[in-house]
């Protein structure tokens, strides 16, 4: 199983999956199309490409051969970023920035408490102020005033 | 060019003034900060400063933003030379070339041509932008749909067939991105299309939320948790000088990519970063010793610098003169533009002039303060990457969150981030280029409807595209591309760019 036909084959699912999501939008005509028909067109292709991709890998590396050893920063950094996502309109922007970085240097990188906590105040509050009250962007405060 | 002069003039008395000089200043040096940050390009730098640019007149914001966009390609050649790690897209190819260059105790010069190409190429360039978009923009006057259609096509087949790997693999993350551009209210008839009943997917996906995730997020998934970063070898300021032979080996590639950065930059769909790929292609073709090259040749360094900064020259002329945006960064300053009631399109060079020709002058004026930056003071920047890595990808990534929120003020943009950044590590982790996904976004809005406006015209019939000679001559050169890329296929032997790309792999590792 190389990388081109796993990647390939979702391309394929992928598309079929816009095309039947197309089917609730009016397609129009040849001459005439509606909004379901440039998405259904390129899905189409998409679709086309995808099988091509499957046929014609011949030079494509094997699915073992992708090394994944920073998976584990990776799933971090992404629950990470959605924990921000859902806690930045709530806590407010400084204490999701402290909450987040708190995680990320202390538990992921293994940093001390101190510069720990140290680089996520100046970073949450720092940026805060450079941002929000030097160059006047909005940013969310929290229910406990930051 | 009487009235060329006469209107650099007027440029220059804008740009010249405090307030615009200031912003063109602070521009370049965020600008070249973000170059020199890796993980953190120039279109996340210009979505943190674009709500700041809201309160600003047109001119200053625009210069402010721009100054970003090509003060990063200055500061990504920084950690290129020093660190071999690309400060940013464009510099990757820099790289190869600029590290051996430092391993052999010549970083100063590496560092010194690299700044010396980006100005010469930077300021022919501006020439080039100056020279060329009002008459194009008088040109594209008689552009309608279907000319508009077959050149963002043309755009699209020209960076797929550019990429360096797979054209059918970089079309198919074309067609993806186009795909994400569907999503969003129809302009024609109204439809929420893929929206699933979020009203914040009404306008469709965002571009900044897409490229950060898809180019910063990615690349910050790719390398959290290297050790701390290496040594950094820091030139001091006499050993910048180059020697005569590296002066007169740079001369020609600094011309060459100046020429060749500028016309790819033109062609909307041709990112910069493929400048430096192309020129770093023609430079060992043409070198009477290409075994040089990945060993510290001063070329491989001299070229690609000069073409990445002289397409970001090129880029501007699409987006000034035709209002088609050539990337995502100049689709982002297309949209602070209009934040600030300006039009972008044919009419833009002569109904603001001060505006253009402002713009016009800053690029000189950042040039000049981007040269001063990027010598003396290149070791205030490289301090910056003496962070430890585990601390400087998380603030990395709190910048990009901010970028992101700060665009529209919403937290959905970055969970959009969020599932571009997973979805890119995965594209590269499986061998796919992103650039195009990021391109088919921006253009998708405007190629459907190009495409349904044409055929409106035309009561329904496709000959209009052929018809039309400017738009057949695009299509035609657009279908000679795609028929080029099948041909090693059939042939069954490695065309030009898979070489220069199994090559450039193999000197990296």
């Amino acid at each position: 199983m190389t990388t081109d036909r796993v990647s390939a084959s979702v391309l394929v699912i992928f598309a079929l999956l816009v095309i039947w999501e197309s089917r609730q939008l009016p397609l129009g005509t040849f001459h005439r199309p509606g909004p379901a028909y440039v998405p259904i067109l390129l899905a189409a292709l998409l679709l086309i490409f995808g099988v091509f991709l499957i046929l014609t890998t011949g030079r494509a590396p094997l699915l073992s051969s992708i090394r994944w050893s920073e998976w584990r920063h990776a799933l971090a950094i992404l629950l990470t970023c959605i924990f921000a996502v859902f806690a930045i309109e709530r806590l407010g922007y400084r204490l999701t920035v402290l909450l987040a970085l708190v995680f990320l240097v202390k538990a992921v990188e293994k940093r001390g408490w101190v510069s720990s906590l140290a680089f996520a105040f100046g970073m949450a509050f720092g940026s805060f102020y450079l941002f929000y009250t030097v160059l006047r962007v909005p940013l969310p405060q929290g229910p406990f005033g930051f | 060019m009487t009235e060329t002069l006469h209107n650099l003039y007027l440029g220059f008395s804008v740009a010249l003034a405090p307030s615009v000089l200031l912003y063109a200043f602070v521009g370049c040096v965020v600008g070249t900060l973000v170059g020199v940050l890796p993980g953190i390009g120039p279109l996340a730098g210009i979505s943190l400063l674009l709500p700041a640019s809201f309160g600003l007149d047109a001119t200053s914001a625009i210069v402010l933003l721009a100054g970003i966009y090509y003060g990063a390609m200055y500061g990504g050649s920084t950690t290129s030379i020093l660190m071999r790690i690309p400060g940013e897209a464009a510099s990757v190819m820099t790289c190869i070339d600029g590290y051996e260059m430092t391993r052999k105790g010549r970083a100063g010069p590496a560092l010194a041509i690299a700044a010396i190409g980006s100005y010469v190429a930077g300021t022919a360039s501006i020439v080039g932008l100056m020279l060329l978009a009002p008459p194009l923009a008088s040109f594209a006057l008689r552009f309608g749909p279907p000319e508009y259609f077959a050149l963002l096509m043309l755009g699209l087949l020209v960076l797929a067939y550019m990429s360096g790997g797979s054209m059918l693999k970089s079309l198919a993350m074309a067609v993806l991105g186009l795909l994400l551009g569907m999503i969003g209210i129809d302009p024609m008839t109204g439809f929420f299309r893929f929206s699933y009943g979020l009203i914040e997917l009404g306008d469709g996906i965002g571009v900044v939320p897409v490229a950060v995730g898809l180019f910063g997020l990615s690349e910050i998934l790719l390398t959290a948790g290297q050790p701390t970063a290496t040594e950094i070898k820091k030139p001091r300021l006499k050993d910048l000088l180059p020697s005569r032979e590296e002066w007169r080996d740079s001369i020609w590639p600094i011309g060459r990519g100046t020429v060749l950065g500028f016309f790819i930059g033109i062609i909307p769909g041709s990112a910069h970063i493929i400048s430096s790929f192309v020129s770093y292609a023609v430079e060992k073709r043409l070198s009477k010793h290409p075994e040089r090259f990945g060993h510290g040749a001063i070329e491989g360094v001299a070229g690609p610098e000069s073409a990445n900064t002289s397409a970001t020259s090129g880029a501007f002329v699409p987006m000034l003169a035709l209002g088609v945006p050539s990337g995502p960064i100049p689709a982002v300053m297309i949209a602070a533009m209009m934040v600030h009631g300006i039009s972008p399109g044919p009419l833009l060079i002569s109904q603001q002039p001060e505006l253009f020709w402002g713009f016009i002058a800053s690029m000189y004026v950042g040039n000049l303060v981007l040269l001063i930056l990027n010598l003396p003071l290149v070791g205030i920047f490289v301090n910056v990457l003496r962070v430890p890595y585990p601390l400087l990808y998380p603030a990395i990534l709190v910048f990009c969150v901010l970028g992101v929120y700060a665009v529209n003020g919403s937290a959905v943009d970055i969970g959009i981030m969020t599932a571009t950044g997973a979805l890119g590590y995965l594209l590269r982790k499986f061998d796919f280029e992103t650039a195009p996904v990021v391109l088919g976004l921006i253009l998708a809005p405007m190629m459907e409807m190009s495409f349904r406006q044409s055929l409106a015209m035309s009561s329904g019939s496709y000959a209009i595209f052929v018809n039309r000679p400017i738009a057949l001559v695009m299509l035609t050169v657009g279908l000679a591309l795609l028929l080029l890329s099948i041909v090693p296929f059939l042939m069954k032997r490695v065309d030009w760019r898979q070489r220069l790309g199994l090559e450039a792999e193999q000197e990296k590792g």
